[in-house]
């Protein structure tokens, strides 16, 4: 069984809403995603979700721009299963797109924990790395890893078409082995996730989980 | 008619509503790999509707807005099932003609509406502004492509002289030139530029803009919500498609019928969809108030004046 760490307590603090609106948010904790008892139906379920991933239409970067060619003509990246949804309530996987600067990644927390379910994170570029090209901007962030759990990363800069089509058939096997946990790491280890988090995000006026 | 009549015929029509299902999400595949064929793509596998239900269902956590969140899907597929319990779809057979009384066919457009109603229950619900921007366009777009659409109904029930649709398509049995295709065009045009407003293609789609609005209505519906949306996306399109071909072609007496024609007039708004820009909701509400409804009223004319003596 999966446990998880609770040094914040058994509900979250939201420290950054103010007292009026402390009532309209939940400061519920996340609940681990436990496998499905039965090991056949959980290779079923992990192979139909490899088979149909909807992907955050949120290009958060310069990645962003390699992400319009895959649903054209060429490389056709919906005979895969592979389709952009535009709300994040809807979508299963989140394309990092290369740099990520402080202002964007509180947003991209924001849509990471609105999603649903088993959700995976992929991070084109090296900027998320290592910080890439921009590893001595006072602006971005040099190691994503430490804020949002990655489970691909696809190095470039920009990663081509086909290399992306080849980094989501690499993370559709890890899928199906049932590999890709980014959603898992990130409950177990919620406080530490929080505590980088906040780190550098100096205003923090949203819940601590954005449910 | 005691229980065993009733129990029978309840059954009868599961199989009817698991076929139009499975039906409806083939169709939908294969317009969706037919448009992708004309740009040039592969497009997707015919069976990616069910893997995205399947998907959908499969998702470990959900987020409800409260008790009248859950009224948007519930109505919406009970409006989907609901059509379809009352339109026979093959007429002349026991087993899937479904349950006919007599006015069934203003109860099959009152279902049609239904679904929008809970929709935009269920959307106002969740909060999202988005989501009531869409559901206004989607009421006034509704309300102007119903006008048209009633008079077409009322013109094909003074001709048949019946609510009952199956009367009305055993009207039109005994070869092509009974179809109301042909004995009262006007309404039938009426009726299929109704359809294309009803279909949200192209030039009507500005309800649930991809581009502009993220989705419209169902913006904040995930996991289980969004999978009996797409479930029921099927069974309305059918039950829709099913309806219209008994009013207006003739009605179906085996599959093959059933298929062909349901599937020529979802091509329409696929054809049409393919050629024309986007409405605004303003520019599409004051269309089906010109000419349609006008055709409509001529059609009601047309059918007092040289149909019925």
């Amino acid at each position: 069984m999966l446990t998880k760490d609770k040094s914040l307590g058994p509900t979250l603090p939201n420290t950054g809403l103010s007292p009026e609106e402390q009532d309209l948010f939940s400061n519920a904790r996340p609940e681990l995603y436990q496998p499905y008892p039965s090991e056949v139906v959980e290779k079923f379920i992990n192979w139909v979700r490899a088979n149909s991933l909807w992907l955050l239409a949120f290009g958060t970067g310069c990645g962003a721009i390699e992400l319009n060619p895959l649903m054209t003509a060429r490389y056709d990246a919906y005979r895969f299963g592979f389709q952009p949804r535009p709300t994040p309530r809807q979508a299963s996987v989140f394309m990092i797109g290369g740099y990520a600067s402080v202002k964007t990644l509180k947003r991209i927390i924001r849509s990471y924990e609105q999603m649903q379910g088993p959700k995976f994170v992929v991070a084109l570029g090296i900027c998320p790395v290592n910080g890439g090209m921009y590893w001595d901007s006072y602006n971005t962030v040099n190691q994503f890893d430490l804020y949002i759990p990655v489970d691909l990363y696809i190095t470039g800069c920009m990663p081509r078409p086909e290399v992306l089509l080849a980094g989501v058939l690499e993370l559709k096997k890890k899928i199906k082995e049932g590999r890709a946990d980014g959603h898992n790491r990130y409950i177990q280890n919620l406080d530490w996730y929080k505590a980088n988090q906040k780190r550098i995000i100096k205003n923090w006026d949203m819940p601590d989980y954005n449910w | 008619m005691d229980i065993g009549y009733w129990a029978l015929k309840v059954g009868y029509f599961f199989i009817t509503l698991g076929i139009v299902t499975v039906y409806g999400l083939l169709l939908g595949a294969t317009i969706a790999r037919t448009m992708a064929k004309v740009q040039g793509r592969i497009g997707i596998p015919y069976w990616q509707p069910f893997l995205d239900i399947i998907k959908n269902l499969g998702k470990r956590t959900a987020v409800s807005h409260g008790v009248m969140f859950y009224l948007g899907p519930v109505f919406r597929i009970a409006g989907g099932i609901g059509t379809l319990a009352f339109v026979p779809v093959i007429y002349g057979s026991e087993m899937f003609s479904n349950i006919t009384v007599a006015g069934d066919l203003i109860l099959a457009i009152y279902f049609v509406f239904f679904g929008q109603l809970g929709m935009a229950l269920g959307a106002g619900e969740s909060g999202h502004p988005y989501s009531a921007i869409g559901v206004a366009r989607g009421l006034g777009q509704m309300t102007a492509y119903e006008v048209p659409f009633a008079l077409a109904i009322i013109a094909i029930v003074f001709q048949y002289g019946t609510l009952d649709i199956n009367e009305i398509v055993a009207a039109q049995q005994g070869g092509i030139e009974n179809w109301t295709l042909f004995t009262n065009p006007l309404a039938v045009v009426a009726a299929m530029l109704a359809f294309l407003g009803m279909s949200m293609y192209p030039p009507f789609d500005v309800v649930v803009a991809p581009n502009e609005i993220p989705i419209g209505p169902p913006t904040e519906y995930h996991s289980s919500f969004l999978a009996f949306m797409a479930t029921n996306r099927a069974v309305f399109a059918g039950a829709k498609l099913i309806l219209f071909m008994d009013l207006f072609f003739g009605g179906a007496t085996n599959w093959i019928e059933v298929v062909i024609k349901t599937w020529a007039i979802y091509m329409v708004a696929v054809f049409v969809g393919a050629a024309f820009p986007r409405f605004r909701v303003d520019q599409s509400i004051r269309f089906f108030l010109r000419i349609p409804t006008l055709i409509g009223l001529a059609a009601i004319a047309f059918v007092q004046i040289f149909l019925v003596s």
